[in-house]
């Protein structure tokens, strides 16, 4: 007889993997990925394309020269954070900003911590946010380039967040910043400036539900997290609507969509247990909205879920599963 | 009516019953046969025959090494040839007697007739010494003595006989197989039981992916009358045939860590014990057969089998009468893929709980184990509602304290959480000998008092 593996139970593995895991994630963030290049064109691509290829290439070299642990280099999760990354920076990123955000990503928030499942901070955030501080000329250039269909010519602009921020600020009321732009609040998929990946909402979601159907994530993250947003905002909205915009535009702009159903919901960044899940969601809702109200920049998403990352330890600690016949 | 399941955790392993259509077949007799002194839990039996002995089968060879132990009897007719260590399926020496074979010839007072026998004893102590004597255990996996577990201690009463025909490992068939082949007998055992604990309502769970169970049962408590027991149909989902999990499905109540079924009031039996069950009470036949399966992910499907099987048999008898191990078998397991042992020696004899001869392919292989992302599926999994992972970090620290604050000690070792882990870490592996550290503290603690 050959010889017999002899190995403890159990037998048996489930076909998911951690690979598979990070397919799966590629595959959701595709449909966003695709909308921003059709209207973004080549810049788009250029963008996703340096991210992507530095992310991957950094945390190789980083695990195999400087950490001397060749092991630690994970491939796939690189590339989720690769194109995370790109999707959270304006199209018109020039290149070389876009590879000061993926030293940032790879090598400060993940590798410095010990890579893969060690990180506290969410990589692309973190590297979003310092960029947004460190260029805040580039980083709030957010132009509608040309794209492959429709667009329109490379017009630059503030975001909508950022008009009404700043429109507020000189002491307009809302429906005057709106009428002063030629805007309404009706804008879902296109023809407003913003973030690649934010631009639409749709494609998002259709990843994000691929996500579900795959059981890679759960909706309570998310859902917290957005149901917080819809409250906050109808509460002030409802009490003072020319000074505090809409749950409907909160919803859909900024990177609302984008933080709350990818970046939130990173596995090695956020609690564990449902309702873990739910005071992390609750808490990213409230920051967002009071740094959207009150705080000096137009949007909050990153700021709030990088905060909350602080929290998760604490979370972890508060909320274990319900234990058998422990009542 | 409504599918039970149980409240925490699980997963759905694809159930890859494929042996499920081969009828029970009888093996036959080897030249050989090694009886281990040690196929239930507790104290291991002591031989009562000599070498040079002649044994008929039935008969008598060990008797109980204490309370918690058990009775074990020839399977075979013939001559002692040796009383002494051998190598049992994990490579460990244990007691064996060998018995080399001569006919087939069984001790007086076993009836050995096929006819049912539906009357069932008045006197308690009769059966219940009747299934000592005739060397019954739970053969549902943890091969404990039957005849302590439907003898509650003072002051505990049994609420309800719950009869296990979950079957929720995947490829094993052989508990389905003998709900079909052998229903009117399981029945029987049943109610024999449910008498011996006080005629408490018994229910017969059997999981939705065997209907034909489901109705040979239903069928049979109609033919035979038995208005206390009833058949649940239970959600396919593993482990539904864990003991506590069981417990949980049909009565909704769940045992306290560290406590035992019958403080909830629930006796757990398996329908192949409910079998042997019947035997030893109604024909006086001890427990020397069993059903295993043999099966696989490798193994060609018109190759497997359900065979009626003598303990003692050794394993490579009974493979290579099915046929030798198949090409690309990577690794051979006896028992359920999520649980059984991994066989280091295919020479051990097979015991009154073995339930299969396992040939798993290439899927089997273990991955090295990367980075935890704290996805939480074992969490997610686990049926005690334990966290994998961190009792994984707790037992790297050598915490034993926070081991045992994060109940360590109430793993089953189903292997939900080791099965779900997309990094292949090996949590079952640290968790096993983490949960040993807390029970000898647990232990020492204990013997202190």
């Amino acid at each position: 007889m050959d010889k017999m593996i002899v190995s403890p139970s159990p037998h048996l593995h489930a076909k998911a993997s951690t690979a598979s895991i990070m397919r799966d994630v590629v595959i959701a963030l595709s449909p966003a990925i695709i909308v921003s290049i059709l209207f973004y064109g080549w810049s788009e691509i250029l963008v996703l394309a340096v991210s992507a290829v530095s992310c991957v290439a950094l945390e190789w070299l980083i695990a195999r020269y400087l950490m001397k642990r060749p092991e630690l280099f994970s491939g796939s999760s690189a590339l989720v954070t690769g194109l995370l990354l790109a999707m959270n920076l304006p199209a018109t990123t020039p290149w070389w900003i876009v590879i000061v955000g993926a030293i940032v990503a790879i090598g400060i928030a993940k590798m410095s911590f010990g890579g893969l499942g060690q990180n506290i901070f969410n990589p692309a955030i973190t590297a979003r946010v310092f960029l947004l501080i460190s260029f805040p000329v580039q980083m709030t250039n957010w132009t509608a380039p040309k794209g492959f269909i429709g667009g329109i010519d490379a017009v630059s602009g503030a975001t909508p967040l950022g008009i009404i921020k700043e429109g507020l600020k000189s002491g307009q009321t809302i429906p005057q910043v709106l009428a002063g732009n030629g805007m309404d609040v009706h804008m879902i998929l296109r023809d407003i400036g913003g973030s690649a990946g934010e631009i639409s909402a749709l494609a998002l979601l259709a990843g994000f539900i691929y996500l579900l159907v795959r059981k890679v994530v759960k909706p309570w993250i998310p859902l917290s997290i957005l149901v917080t947003i819809a409250v906050v905002a109808a509460i002030f909205n409802g009490i003072d609507p020319e000074h505090f915009t809409s749950p409907n535009f909160n919803l859909m702009t900024g990177g609302v969509l984008l933080g709350a159903l990818f970046m939130a919901t990173d596995y090695v960044t956020s609690p564990m247990s449902n309702w873990g899940g739910v005071v992390f969601g609750v808490g990213i809702g409230l920051i967002v909205m009071m740094i959207r109200y009150f705080g000096s920049y137009p949007e909050g998403m990153s700021f709030a879920i990088l905060i909350m990352n602080c929290f998760v330890p604490l979370i972890n600690r508060a909320f274990h599963q319900k234990k058998y016949g422990r009542a | 009516m409504a599918k039970l399941t149980f409240s925490i955790g699980g997963i759905h392993p694809a159930d890859s019953k494929r042996a499920r259509d081969c009828k029970i077949e009888t093996l036959p007799l080897p030249p050989k046969v090694y009886v281990s002194m040690f196929q239930h839990l507790g104290a291991m039996a002591k031989p009562v025959v000599a070498v040079g002995d002649h044994v008929k089968a039935g008969q008598m060879i060990a008797e109980p090494g204490g309370f918690i132990s058990a009775y074990i009897h020839s399977p075979v007719s013939g001559t002692v040839t040796a009383i002494g260590p051998r190598k049992d399926l994990a490579g460990f020496n244990q007691m064996h007697v060998e018995i080399q074979v001569e006919g087939d010839e069984w001790a007086e007072g076993i009836d050995l007739g096929p006819e049912l026998v539906t009357a069932i004893p008045e006197d308690r102590d009769f059966i219940l010494d009747r299934i000592k004597m005739n060397g019954v255990v739970g053969l549902g996996g943890a091969t404990f003595p039957t005849h302590v577990k439907l003898n509650p201690p003072p002051g505990k009463k049994a609420d309800c006989l719950i009869i296990n025909g979950a079957e929720c490992e995947p490829f094993l068939t052989s508990d389905f197989r003998i709900l079909l082949e052998r229903t009117d007998e399981i029945v029987v055992g049943a109610a024999i039981m449910q008498k011996v604990l006080g005629g408490c309502p018994c229910v017969i769970g059997i999981e939705e992916n065997k209907p034909e169970a489901l109705a040979a049962v239903r069928a049979s408590l109609q033919r035979l009358g038995y208005p206390g027991i009833r058949v649940e149909t239970l959600k396919k989902r593993y482990p539904q045939g864990g003991e506590k999990q069981l417990i949980d499905a049909v009565m909704h109540r769940q045992v306290r860590s560290g406590g035992l079924p019958i403080d909830v009031g629930a006796v757990v039996q398996n329908v192949a014990t409910s079998l042997a069950v019947y035997e030893a009470v109604q024909k006086n036949k001890p427990l020397v057969t069993n059903v295993l399966t043999v099966t696989g992910d490798v193994i060609d499907p018109a190759r497997q089998h359900n065979y009626l099987f003598r303990i003692g048999m050794p394993l490579s008898f009974i493979a290579e009468y099915a046929g030798g191990v198949p090409e690309g078998t990577k690794k051979i397991v006896s028992g359920g893929p999520m649980m059984g042992k991994a066989i280091a020696n295919m020479d051990a004899a097979t015991v009154k709980g073995s339930s299969s001869i396992l040939y798993l392919g290439a899927a089997t292989q273990r991955h090295a184990a990367t980075p935890c992302i704290s996805c939480g599926r074992c969490a997610d999994a686990c049926p005690m509602g334990l966290e994998p992972f961190l009792l994984k970090k707790l037992y790297a620290a050598s915490d034993v304290e926070g081991l045992e604050k994060n109940a360590a000690q109430d793993c089953i070792e189903c292997g939900c959480c080791q099965y779900s882990c997309p990094a292949y870490v090996p949590l079952l592996d640290n968790i096993r000998m983490a949960k040993a550290q807390v029970m000898a503290v647990i232990r020492a603690r204990n013997a202190k008092k």
